[in-house]
């Protein structure tokens, strides 16, 4: 009875933190991802201003770890017996992408573009029997600074 | 160092090629970080500590990557790769490849 109780217990807070770490990360995400709107970041090798002169070029990289909560995992555990769309951990992988090109952008600052772009994803640890605890996702590409257009 | 992961460096013309480098470190986290992630893992969101350790990781493999391009007398990398594996539990190795060339 004890030992049901802090199973309860724990999934319950799990339920109520990591809604709230996601929605907050969402939140964040979306409004980080307006402010770089303006920095195109494509999968092509070539840049898209083929007429225009560059200035340099850098290799800029954003890394996350992000763990999925107790409840989602209890939910993905039962949703392998009948299997389908396991929602809970889509919408963690989704973050984690969205995240990890967010602090790649954040880091090629004051470029014009970033081109390559590649995501790898990987599990950092499994949690138990063998599940997906955390993923961590890092995406890089070659930040393209043009020279300025007067010249 | 110019650090690229396309074939080229865009602007510039390679004008030698030196061949493949590498660089690669394993790296375990230590039992503090570890608690906080079972912490951590139970309501969810980013591990800090996990992201900055193998972010550290990186910039170690990528150095590594440059010292041994610096020693063939290359002056950038193209066409760099990252790839991750774990090789025991707790503890991740971090590769970091690409071709040393000089570019002007």
């Amino acid at each position: 009875m004890v030992q049901l109780s802090i199973l309860f217990g724990l999934i319950v807070i799990g339920y109520v933190f990591g809604r709230i770490a996601e929605n907050n990360h969402y939140k964040s995400i979306t409004q980080r991802e307006e402010v770089y709107l303006r920095l195109p970041c494509t999968t092509n090798k070539l840049p898209l201003q083929t007429e225009r002169k560059i200035l340099r070029s850098e290799m800029v990289r954003g890394d996350v770890v992000i763990s999925v909560d107790y409840f989602k995992r209890i939910v993905a555990g039962l949703r392998a017996l009948v299997g389908g769309n396991v929602t809970t951990y889509e919408t963690l992988v989704d973050r984690a992408r969205r995240e990890a090109i967010l602090r790649m952008k954040e880091r090629a600052r004051g470029a014009d573009e970033i081109v390559n772009l590649r995501i790898e994803t990987s599990s950092v640890f499994k949690g138990q029997q063998g599940q997906v605890g955390s993923v961590e996702v890092i995406a890089y590409g070659t930040a393209v600074f043009y020279r300025a257009v007067l010249d | 160092m110019i650090l690229t992961n396309i074939e080229t460096v865009p602007g510039k013309s390679i004008v030698e090629c030196y061949g493949v480098v590498s660089g690669s470190t394993v790296r375990a986290k230590h039992a503090g970080r570890d608690i906080m992630a079972g912490l951590k893992n139970l309501v969810g969101g980013e591990l800090v500590g996990y992201t900055e350790l193998l972010s550290e990781s990186r910039d170690e493999a990528i150095e590594r990557t440059q010292q041994q391009a610096r020693s063939m007398g290359a002056n950038a990398i193209v066409n760099v790769r990252f790839s991750t594996s774990s090789v025991a539990a707790g503890a991740s190795e971090i590769y970091v490849y690409g071709t040393a060339v000089t570019v002007e």
